[in-house]
């Protein structure tokens, strides 16, 4: 495929680019800028991170599991040109050295890369924006001291970078980049084995880590028309390729805990990268935005050719591995039907930032004059496919708002489930505490305070 | 003078921005070619056969070698000969290399190791303690047994007893650098070989057998590491002989690097341990006699594990007395990764035992555990301050350390606060521990405490440093730095800090047991001492002074009234015919260890430390959080406070990850299910403290060390046990049973302690 993009300042223009070598390989092996690390290969060290800007602006990506044909248009900027082009260190490396945040330098590039892009955008919760980024020995103290000193620096003129014009055509059929949604269900129509391409947080590792041959692709990153939320009287609508990072943003006003919970799917790298298709769409039983969707009863568009069907979010998860998705048929749209808000999400991992959920419960309970007269309870991780609980549901719904109704929805849920142990948790662990979720929401409901670890300071 | 001030990482602006070169950075001739493993998936078992026409066939391949191609020894162990780099027919974990991919491209190589068609006759593995203990198999004859005093009639007499276990996680580097060696072809059959090591002259020695040349026809080279945490004193072998072998089949430089689940997969960690005890005690809580067994989970091959196992059990005490006491230690072989060094070295093992131990007496007699911690500690000079292996602890300052980290982290208050939050909140509860530190500064194989320094002066003044020590991040190429500039009376700037090299210093031990500063320190003072009284003696019979008379500081060297800049001096020294290179050399004094009887004085002084963790738990999912951690380190005399911060901050998270939330779970087939960061995870920004108080305790080492300095490396990881003890605090306040915390204390794990806790019923794994 060819490609344009922008590399720290200098346009690049590439022909005949394998269209799964990864930014991450390229830098290093063909233009040997080493100074990007590969810390494993799967998008969760961040120690490759790279900015990227685009029409919606500057992001951070981990280059190890981003495709070069995605950077199409888009500007780049590596470690190397974080510096100003005459060798002015950036405020956050003076902050790096002056504060000891790095110790043996490894993860130093992809942390200083974080900081800047945070820096540029004028973000502060540090915690948050660094998540993606692990270190090993400093223990992150000096590292935030250092992204906190450096707050206040003007931005330094080489970081507004521009993007460029992208290259249009495809250079054969079996690798595209559509530009549109009308000429994808064309494409994939006719190629109905072909592999799309959102975000590449997952398909990613299929090739980094599994060296599978993917056939034919389709790149969706400038169909702009398939991004974005549109907030209606009805619905809300959410455009398969709007990133998580747009999405938790764009949902905050109206499901703040699902904007919370997606500040803990992956890291600000992966959200940046990853689209709310591309999470559906790949039928994990563990994705944390189905749950929370199918709760909200949300609805799935899905499109081949000129034919668009919708259905239940919850009927598209057939079975482990298997979805209710037709040859040449992809994600178009999901909706969430507006409603006044009474959803909780309840993610459970072994480490609170960036990782995978051992359970996610998601819980939406109406109650009018004290009776429960909806209930939607949906989870992942309990089960092949993301599940709504419905001998639960069934056991609130028309309940009295009550402990004791809570703790029979428990025990209802104990023949909604039968989980599986694996390296994240235990079957009972995960049943136990799927139950509870739903205590500590009638708890959370009905006023109790200090009921998550987060709320309590020192 | 530049001893003492707080200067940054000497990489730090390379590393900042982009330009400190790791192995797989640094740029290699045309034609070099890249390697990878081929592994078994099966845990025991012997190899059938192996049809690798695929991986052959494969794109970008070069040739594949097996065990039968080898030329030389077939082995990567750094101790017992028992490790082959390829699987010489029978299978010993599920990782083990097997065949030898040599390709055109570092993808090309790992794809194709995916190819082979391997067939292994499965034999009944090994992998659990009491699979190894039923079938006896295990390292060394039987166990290793410590002990003075009379235990069994201390136990019988004890007013109170208490017996438990404890499970004690392993725990994965995660250098975030994974392995990485290449290998240059040099003319004669030489070698130079590049590897991201704690030990270049154990890859130097590997490689030299491997290849079958002498030690004099390898070189070996060592910048930086991207992190080593002790992953680096032995796990980079296989990496640099297969680079080597490879090199000299195809005359080609050769590079190896493991992806990171590879990395994970086939390298040791560190040795999960249970720790069983038998204690009895008085009303105070103070101990009477205990016995201890250690079970270490050692893995496949020998490795560095009979020295593990041995500081676990010189720290089963930590910094308490015990008056009678047995530790018996089983050194297990099981069909897992061999397990091998990892920051403390088995001392944090042995800690967490005795921490338990404090943390269940308390519980038992319903006392604040510190008191009971406080009760135990070893006494003043003279009194209650020998221990189990007879060494005297002199100069014991906890006492007043913990006096102090008391006051400024306003434990007391902080205490009842607790307690009181705990009385109004249900769903949530909250702990505070303290816990404190002694951990043996030396090798206890007491050769290796030797260390060599080459020093060159240039007639222009400026100085080339190099020693047998490694940077890995801890900063010891800087500490040293100063002590250089600091032996001279020059700044910084005239001192170039330069690789690790086998051809520069030899026979050099791994930068290991936190010893880097103390030794290469000495080493390279010695060595700027001879250069400068060579130039003192020269200027001294030029001015007729004497030699002591001679001073150097601030670029300047004054003889009588005369005053020279140290690069005068120099140039002088050159046309004078007065050398200016010198080695160094240091031997740690005073060290006799009996390794078998378990006596002596293995260490030459301890280095201390304490810290205070407050932390809250969830009731309803154990999900928990540090809230505050405040510590006081002893580092003696400073060499650079802020880099030694930095290793505290960083220990104690580390220590912490390792106890709460890093898991390694292999399934009942034995292999290894976390071997990513995606499912095996360590802390991140946000699991630091919110509260994190770092403070060096500020007294001088009463040992001769560089500059009256401590070790730094390791002691304060063990740290972190303060916040798996506050977990278990805040467990206790669940309830009335017994909650019996083990570790790692994942979000589940606190959660069956609660349960435990709450109503004396174990949750039960489904």
């Amino acid at each position: 495929m060819d490609i344009t993009f922008r590399l720290n300042g200098e346009t690049v223009a590439l022909t005949d680019v394998a269209p799964t070598r990864t930014l991450l390989d390229w830098l290093r092996e063909e233009r040997g800028l080493t100074g990007t690390k590969e810390g494993c290969n799967e998008g969760d060290c961040g120690a490759c991170t790279v900015m990227v800007t685009d029409d919606t602006g500057a992001r951070s990506l981990n280059a190890c599991i981003l495709f070069l044909p995605q950077l199409n248009g888009c500007a780049v900027r590596t470690i190397e040109g974080i510096s100003a082009p005459d060798g002015t260190l950036h405020p956050v490396q003076e902050a790096m050295i002056g504060h000891h945040g790095s110790q043996c330098g490894f993860c130093t590039p992809g942390f200083v890369v974080s900081m800047a892009v945070s820096h540029l955008n004028g973000a502060s919760d540090h915690d948050t924006q660094l998540a993606g980024n692990l270190c090993r020995c400093t223990g992150y103290a000096p590292i935030v001291r250092a992204a906190e000193a450096a707050e206040d620096q003007p931005v330094p003129a080489h970081m507004r970078d521009d993007a460029v014009r992208a290259t249009s055509v495809p250079t054969d059929a079996q690798h595209i980049q559509p530009d549109g949604s009308d000429a994808l269900a064309a494409w994939y129509s006719d190629n109905p084995e072909a592999t799309l391409i959102a975000g590449a947080t997952d398909v990613g590792l299929w090739v980094t880590k599994d060296f599978r041959d993917l056939g034919p692709v389709a790149f969706l990153n400038r169909c702009t028309d398939l991004r974005g939320v549109t907030i209606g009287d009805a619905d809300i609508t959410i455009g398969a390729m709007t990133s998580l990072s747009l999405l938790e943003a764009a949902l905050e006003p109206f499901h703040p805990s699902f904007s919370a919970m997606i500040r803990r799917y992956g890291s600000v790298q992966v959200r940046n990268a990853a689209t709310i298709g591309g999470n559906i769409a790949n039928g994990s039983p563990i994705g944390d935005g189905p749950p929370a969707l199918i709760a909200l009863g949300a609805v799935l568009n899905l499109r081949r050719c000129d034919t668009r069907r919708s259905l239940p979010l919850e009927s598209f998860f057939l079975e482990y591995g298997r979805q209710d998705r037709a040859p040449g048929e992809f994600v178009e749209s999901i909706s969430i039907p507006r409603q006044s808000d009474r959803l909780k999400c309840y993610k459970l991992s072994k480490r609170f930032d960036q990782d995978i959920s051992a359970v996610c419960g998601c819980i939406s309970v109406t109650v009018t004059e004290g009776r429960v007269t909806a209930a939607r309870i949906a989870y992942g991780g309990m089960a092949g496919v993301p599940a709504r609980a419905l001998n639960a549901e069934a056991a609130l719904t028309g309940a009295h708002w009550t402990q004791a109704s809570v703790e029979a929805a428990m025990q209802a849920l104990a023949k909604d489930f039968t989980p599986l142990s694996d390296m994240r948790a235990s079957a009972g662990y995960r049943l136990e505490t799927a139950q509870n979720m739903l205590r500590r929401y009638w708890l959370e409901d009905t006023g109790a305070t200090l009921v998550t670890v987060q709320e309590v300071g020192p | 003078m530049s001893v003492s001030r707080p200067l940054p990482h000497d990489s730090a602006r390379l590393h900042v921005t982009g330009q400190a070169r790791y192995v797989d950075d640094i740029p290699l001739p045309a034609g070099t070619l890249h390697l990878a493993f081929g592994t078994s998936d099966v845990a025991s078992g012997t190899v059938d056969g192996m049809d690798l026409s695929a991986v052959r066939a494969a794109r970008g391949v070069v040739a594949v070698l097996t065990a039968q191609d080898l030329p030389f020894d077939n082995d990567v162990s750094p101790s017992a000969h028992d490790e082959p780099l390829l699987a010489d027919g029978a299978v010993h974990y599920a990782g083990q290399p097997l065949f030898l991919v040599i390709a055109t491209s570092h993808l090309a190589a790992r794809h194709a190791a995916r190819l082979a068609e391997v067939s292994i006759s499965p034999h009944e593995s090994i992998l659990t303690i009491e699979d190894a203990l039923a079938r006896d198999s295990r390292f060394e004859d039987g166990p290793r047994v410590y002990e003075r005093g009379a235990l069994a009639a201390a136990l019988e007499q004890a007013p109170h007893r208490l017996s438990g276990s404890l499970d004690i996680g392993g725990q994965e580097h995660f250098y975030l650098e994974g392995q990485a060696a290449c290998a240059l072809p040099q003319e004669n059959g030489d070698m130079l070989v590049i590897s991201s090591t704690q030990h270049p002259t154990e890859i130097q020695h590997k490689v030299a057998e491997a290849i079958g040349v002498p030690m004099h026809g390898v070189r070996v080279e060592t910048r930086r590491m991207g992190g080593g945490f002790g992953g680096k004193e032995s796990q980079g072998n296989a990496l640099a002989v297969a680079c080597a072998i490879a090199a000299r089949a195809t005359g080609k430089a050769c590079k190896m690097r493991y992806d990171r689940d590879d990395d994970m997969i086939i390298t040791g960690k560190r040795h999960d341990f249970r720790v069983t005890y038998d204690a009895g005690f008085d009303a105070r809580g103070r101990l009477l006699g205990i016995d201890f067994t250690h079970y270490a989970r050692c893995g496949w091959a020998q490795d560095l594990s009979l020295p593990v196992a041995d500081r676990a059990m010189l720290h089963a005490d930590n910094a308490y007395f015990l008056p009678a006491v047995r530790i018996t230690s089983h050194r297990l072989k099981t069909n897992t990764q061999s397990a091998t060094a990892f920051r403390g070295f088995g001392g944090p093992q042995g800690m967490v035992g005795i921490e338990r131990v404090m943390d269940h007496i308390a519980e038992h007699l319903d006392l604040d555990p510190l008191e009971v911690r406080r009760a135990n500690l070893y006494g003043a000079d003279g009194a209650r301050n020998t221990t189990p292996y007879g060494q005297a602890v002199t100069g014991f300052i906890l006492p007043e350390m913990i006096d102090n980290l008391l006051e400024t982290s306003d434990y007391a208050t902080r205490r009842a606060a607790t307690d009181a939050w705990n009385a109004q909140n249900t769903v949530l509860k909250k702990g505070i521990a303290l816990t404190p530190v002694k951990f043996g500064i030396s090798f206890t194989l007491t050769h290796l405490n030797q260390a060599g320094a080459l020093v060159h002066v240039y007639q222009d003044g400026s100085v080339h440093l190099n020693h047998g020590g490694t940077e890995m991040g801890q900063g010891l190429f800087q500490k040293v730095a100063q002590v250089a500039a600091g032996t001279f009376g020059i700044s910084m700037d005239a001192v170039k800090i330069t690789a690790t090299d086998t051809a520069k210093v030899p026979n050099t031990s791994a930068t290991a047991a936190s010893s880097g500063s103390d030794l290469n320190g000495m080493a390279v003072r010695a060595a700027c001492e001879t250069i400068r009284g060579r130039m003192a003696e020269l200027l001294a019979q030029k001015h007729d002074v004497a030699d002591q008379d001679v001073q150097f500081s601030d670029d300047t060297v004054i003889a009588g009234v005369t005053r020279y800049s140290f690069a005068d001096v120099a140039k002088l020294a050159y046309e004078s015919r007065v050398s200016l290179s010198s080695t160094g050399f240091y031997k740690t004094p005073g060290l006799a260890w009996d390794r078998i009887r378990g006596t002596g004085r293995p260490f030459f002084y301890f280095a201390y430390g304490a810290a205070v963790t407050e932390v809250v738990i969830d009731t309803l999912t154990g999900e928990n959080r540090i809230l505050r951690a405040d510590i006081l380190h002893d580092c003696g005399t400073s060499l650079n406070p802020d880099i030694d911060i930095g290793q505290i901050e960083g220990g104690y998270v580390q220590g912490a990850g390792w106890l709460t939330t890093e898991e390694l779970v292999w399934d009942d087939a034995g292999r290894l299910r976390t071997h990513a960061p995606s499912t095996y995870k360590i802390p991140a920004t946000g699991d630091r403290p919110d509260i994190f108080n770092v403070r060096l305790w500020d007294a001088p080492n009463r040992e001769e060390t560089i500059y009256r300095s401590k070790a730094v490396g390791e002691p304060p990881l063990m740290l972190g046990i303060s916040a798996w003890s506050a977990l278990a605090d805040a467990v206790r306040a669940c309830g009335p049973g017994y909650g019996d915390l083990q570790t790692p204390a994942t979000a589940e794990t606190v959660l069956k302690a609660i349960r435990s806790a709450k109503d004396g019923e174990h949750y039960n794994v489904l």
